[in-house]
């Protein structure tokens, strides 16, 4: 049977769902090993939390490079792997980490490489739903190791416990790859809301909010749910740049997708129109972005989501 | 300073896009600059004004770098209208459906040829949205990669630092020349081309190259789309007026479709 390599993807020094569902991918192709890279010290207790889904191994390399050097030292790490063991496929979560170190592995490795998927296949034929979610492709890497990053949030995952064997390993890290040097880190400030791309359900708020995301975020919590906002909303200052969804910013697929006074636009649409249930609050019954809802309420946002809060909260308590 | 800024030439974002034969059909829609391109070329520009700026016969140059057919020419002319100094356009007609390891196979024998000190670029086209093209041109020449930058400082004498902005966190990182760079959006506001910018820029050199004059070769695409399929359009559902009730009514809607 082929081996399948699978990086795994890590948050606060904890395994992230996104491993389990890389690894549910994988296991349709081959036995899963999931390449965990550490700093120094540190794999043991790293290895120790890729224990969900079906992985057959866990390989660790430790290097304080990763640290020190980022995507370059990471990339030249799990190319020396994929060089010397020759898996069938390589995912990497598709982020912005996930995206550039599977760059430089089909560079290193002379392989094709296919970003952003949504499910692999048993023969490695990946989905990708592009144009802003309006067209879905087929398609499979002809040279090389398929390397693809899989959109965390799209694989089903299985989330039994799995105890890997884990193996120390040695990979080669390059001189060109430690060019660029990384003097601090920190960790993305964390309201206690879930990561954006990975939420179940997102609530977002846009020109409607008038700069108040008060009522939004106040939903989006009784809902669990992350915080988004349209490019409007961003470039008027009343909401972080980071949690932009839309066609320049981040495309996100919930289970349930709120927009609060958001009209609409093609840019935010594709961002947002492969989530499986849209609601829309909107006082402009006009608002185009009411054609793709399940659920519209024409209405001020203002008054339907405090009410659809205490709601919510009465339901849950 | 040498600086290069990789640019490509993009569909309108608001045009719809269409899957012909496995590549987008780039031919029957309007093209413009890439959006996230600017930022690169407006940071580009920023760069060579902070320290003595980019006029002719001066200390600094800009120069826009591209791949693409023969009407690119149009995005590359619209980064020179904004300040840069001039351009080279690779178009040959071997490169259509290029992947983004060809294209920046081609762009690293380009940027190699220059020796320039920075490359700056977006982080990604608003079509494929791979964000992969500055890594990988990173990889090929062996440079240091300084990406998803939302802040970037330059020391004339040889080293850049950034601020690096992903959903991973913030990153201060720094390297001695020559670097790849890529901004994110929100780095910095690109200017409108002035009239005086969009005159000049019609005087401006596009140096545009075939393959064999880049010293490069073709290389097919290493994935292959077996097939595309447009979506079906979503249809509209059920839509209520709030006269004081459509806060619960979204409740309801919650309940009943079981997400809550």
């Amino acid at each position: 049977m082929s081996t399948v390599f699978i990086l795994a993807d890590f948050s606060s020094d904890k395994s992230t769902k996104t491993t389990a569902e890389l690894a549910a991918a994988g296991a349709r192709i081959g036995a899963v090993t999931a390449v965990v890279l550490a700093g120094s010290g540190k794999g043991a207790a790293l290895a120790a939390t890729v224990n969900q889904g079906p992985i057959a191994s866990v390989l660790v390399i430790e290097s304080d490079d990763f640290a020190f050097h980022g995507v370059a030292a990471s990339a030249d790490a799990l190319a020396s792997l994929v060089k010397e063991k020759s898996p069938a496929a390589v995912l990497i979560a598709s982020h912005a980490f996930g995206k550039e170190v599977a760059a430089r592995v089909a560079v290193l490795t002379e392989s094709g490489i296919i970003t952003d998927a949504v499910d692999v296949a048993a023969d490695c034929t990946a989905t990708q739903l592009v144009f802003g979610g309006s067209t879905t492709v087929h398609s499979k890497v002809s040279h090389g190791v398929a390397i693809i990053t899989v959109r965390p949030n799209s694989v089903e995952a299985d989330f039994s416990a799995s105890t890997p064997a884990i193996e120390n390993g040695t990979a080669t890290i390059g001189n060109d790859a430690k060019k660029a040097t990384i003097s601090s880190s920190q960790p993305p400030v964390k309201g206690g809301r879930p990561e954006l791309t990975e939420a179940n359900v997102v609530v977002s708020g846009g020109r409607g909010t008038d700069g108040n995301f008060a009522p939004v975020e106040a939903f989006a919590d009784s809902l669990g749910a992350a915080v988004g906002a349209s490019r409007a909303a961003t470039d008027a200052g009343w909401y972080p740049h980071s949690h932009q969804v839309g066609q320049t910013g981040k495309t996100v697929s919930p289970q349930l997708y709120v927009a609060c006074g958001i009209s609409g636009a093609i840019q935010h649409r594709a961002g947002m129109q492969t989530s499986k249930t849209i609601v829309v609050v909107n006082k402009d019954p006009e608002a185009p972005l009411f054609d793709i809802a399940d659920f519209g309420v024409i209405g001020d946002l203002f008054n339907v989501l405090p009410k659809a809060t205490e709601g919510i909260t009465a339901r849950t308590n | 300073m040498k600086i290069a800024v990789c640019v490509k030439q993009v569909p309108d974002s608001w045009a719809e896009k269409k899957m012909v034969n496995g590549v987008l059909d780039r031919e029957n829609v309007d093209a413009v600059l890439n959006d996230l391109d600017e930022y690169a070329v407006e940071e580009a520009l920023r760069i060579a004004e902070a320290h003595g700026g980019n006029e002719e016969g001066g200390a600094h140059t800009v120069t826009v770098i591209s791949m693409g057919p023969d009407r690119a020419t149009e995005a590359v002319r619209k980064a020179l209208s904004m300040g840069a100094n001039d351009a080279i356009l690779v178009s040959d007609s071997a490169l259509a459906g290029s992947d983004a390891l060809a294209t920046s196979s081609v762009l690293a024998k380009v940027i190699a040829d220059g020796a320039y000190d920075l490359v700056i670029c977006g982080t990604e086209s608003t079509d494929a949205r791979m964000s992969v093209v500055p890594a990988m041109i990173s990889a090929r020449l062996g440079w240091a990669q300084l990406t998803f930058a939302s802040k970037v400082t330059v020391d004339p004498a040889g080293k850049v630092s950034i601020t690096r902005v992903t959903e991973a966190g913030v990153d201060e990182i720094s390297a001695a020349f020559p670097v790849v760079i890529s901004v994110v959006e929100k780095i910095n506001e690109p200017r409108y081309p002035s009239f005086k910018g969009i005159m000049a820029a019609k005087k401006k050199v596009i140096d545009q190259k075939d393959l064999a004059a880049v010293g490069a070769s073709a290389q097919s695409a290493w994935s292959q789309v077996n097939d595309a399929t447009p979506r079906p359009a979503r249809a509209a559902g059920v839509k209520v007026t709030d006269e004081g009730n459509g806060g619960q009514d979204l409740v309801n809607f919650l309940a009943e479709k079981k997400l809550i």
